[in-house]
């Protein structure tokens, strides 16, 4: 009974190669922007504020996407932001992730109380607005990295634990379950070995989306300049920056914005590529 | 198998399962119950294929999931080899288990799918700390007569009659005394139905096994069993066996039954 199923070489989806690709240029860019930055983030030359970029009329050589009104490189800035873009993202991210998955899975497996007090948690969390709860959040931690973490995950748990609870309620109906405990497995046992495969795509996709979010969310806490300490790059504060001189340098605001908006995208298309090539049921 | 005396290798006394009924459940307080069997008493001899029949609703597939304690009774007596296992812990059922096993309606449902086969087979064996899960689950396959190769596949590639066949694998390869086997082939066509039916005789002749068959088909039943349990609304209303009940079924609810199975010719009765 041999068939040209396993033969079948499936190709890698396009849109994981972009996004994949540009996530790793941009984790590239994260380490070695000391040595690839042209020059230092935080120079300033007041002789050479908002200098165009470079295939516009006016441009200085050296300053491939402009200088702001502070004389500092765009690129630059933009390379140094990539650092803690990619942090926020990857530690807000998978602690989030962590938190709210297991807090779902424990919810919509075992039922009961344990759901009773998780879902009525959730439905409390999501009545608070969450920019506000965010603001709220610095102003009482005060700002730095470590903070920007911490608001992200409290507020954005209920994202995953809403979602994975679902889901594992509709696996946890499944015969396969019953079958488990027929063999013999323990309730967490199952949990862990049949349920969290079933729900392993979602939180992938999950996962990916929330470190877009995670990096909004940063630039949002940026703009509203509740980030990290002034001085240091991030695409956020380079925005808010710029707004102040849209009418005289637009790509002060422009290059940082397009670079969130790429990133963010490529995250949300890595979970779905991810998904679509490594899930054996849809393979 | 078992070096234990009893001649029956289930003991039924006065069962009665009754589940909270959601659907009337008040806002405050806890939900009515909703009685389904209603005190069964029967045995189950070792080495018999009986057949456990009834319409939907009838308490069929819970009195199947009560014999292997999916579910726990709320009344009466479950004795498996003369142990009482009505109200078994968990952890003290846990060496039984591998003695009773279940086959499932809808493998679709039953096997993880996104588990490969071989490990599908494998999980059960090495949970009761079998030596060489991977081998025995490969003459599990042997068994059901599908190649070696599968056990790489996952189960969405293959097709009903070889799904079903893996879950038939997976019930075996514990070596139990006892199967439940739930509609395991209303969900298959007519030839994959017998293939699987066939598959099963050969096995319980093989292994000497005890099998417990429920179905809604009548026609599928006299094939397979040596005895018939009629159940009606959560009651026994007759248990007989095989010939006796289709050549002189006792119960009005059987000979409905009766009258409902499709017939080639329709102008023959059943002799």
């Amino acid at each position: 009974m041999l068939d040209g199923r396993s033969q079948i070489k499936r190709k890698l989806p396009p849109r994981l190669i972009l996004s994949a690709g540009w996530l790793i240029l941009l984790g590239a860019a994260a380490m070695l922007a000391p040595w690839i930055a042209p020059k230092d983030p935080l120079a300033q030359d007041l002789f050479l504020g908002q200098l165009p970029p470079a295939w516009v009329q006016g441009h200085e050589p050296g300053y491939l996407l402009g200088t702001d009104s502070l004389g500092r490189d765009v690129l630059s800035r933009i390379l140094y932001g990539t650092r803690l873009a990619l942090t926020v993202a990857l530690l807000a991210g998978s602690i989030t992730c962590i938190i709210g998955a297991t807090l779902g899975l424990l919810a919509g497996f075992l039922r009961g109380w344990v759901d009773i007090m998780i879902s009525r948690a959730i439905d409390i969390w999501m009545a608070f607005p969450p920019v506000l709860f965010s603001i709220l959040l610095i102003a009482v931690l005060g700002p730095g990295l470590t903070s920007i973490i911490i608001a992200i995950v409290v507020i954005d748990w209920t994202r995953f634990a809403r979602v994975i609870r679902a889901e594992a309620m509709t696996q946890g109906a499944m015969d396969y379950v019953a079958s488990a405990q027929v063999a013999g497995r323990t309730r967490l046992s199952t949990m862990f070995t049949e349920i969290l495969p079933n729900v392993l795509p979602t939180i992938t996709v999950l996962l990916t989306l929330e470190m877009g979010i995670a990096i909004i969310v940063e630039a949002i806490l940026s703009f509203v300049n509740l980030s990290i300490s002034t001085d240091d790059p991030t695409w956020g504060g380079m925005i808010a920056e710029g707004r102040t001189s849209i009418h005289q340098a637009w790509w002060v605001l422009v290059f940082p914005l397009i670079t969130l908006f790429l990133t963010v995208l490529s995250f949300s298309q890595l979970g779905e590529g991810l998904k679509d090539r490594f899930d054996p049921v849809l393979r | 198998m078992s070096e234990s005396y009893a001649p029956n290798l289930y003991q039924i006394d006065n069962l009665r399962l009754s589940l909270a009924d959601m659907t009337k459940k008040p806002l405050v307080g806890a939900a009515p119950r909703l009685e389904i069997l209603k005190g069964l008493s029967f045995t189950i001899p070792k080495g018999e294929i009986l057949g456990i029949v009834g319409g939907s609703g009838s308490g069929k597939s819970t009195l199947g999931r009560a014999l292997v304690r999916l579910l726990e009774p709320s009344g009466g007596s479950i004795k498996f080899d003369g142990k009482d296992i009505t109200h078994l812990p968990e952890t003290d059922l846990h060496p039984l288990r591998r003695r009773f096993q279940m086959i499932f309606q809808d493998p679709m449902s039953s096997l993880n799918p996104r588990h490969r086969v071989g490990a599908i087979i494998a999980a059960p064996l090495s949970l009761h700390g079998l030596s060489n899960p991977r081998q025995r689950a490969l003459e599990a396959l042997d068994h059901v007569g599908l190649p070696r190769g599968f056990a790489t596949r996952y189960p969405h590639e293959l097709s009903g009659g070889q799904r079903q066949r893996i879950g038939i694998a997976r019930a075996i390869a514990l070596k139990p005394d006892f199967i439940l086997a739930d509609e395991i082939v209303s969900g298959l066509d007519v030839s994959s139905q017998a293939q699987v039916l066939n598959l099963l005789e050969t096995l319980v002749k093989d292994l000497g096994l005890t099998l417990a068959f429920i179905s809604h088909d009548l026609s599928v039943i006299r094939r397979l069993c040596t005895r018939i349990l009629v159940l009606h609304r959560g009651e026994i209303v007759e248990n007989a066996a095989t010939p006796a009940l289709f050549a002189n079924p006792q119960a009005s609810y059987t000979r409905d039954l009766l009258d409902a199975i499709p017939l080639p010719d329709p102008k023959q009765v059943w002799a």
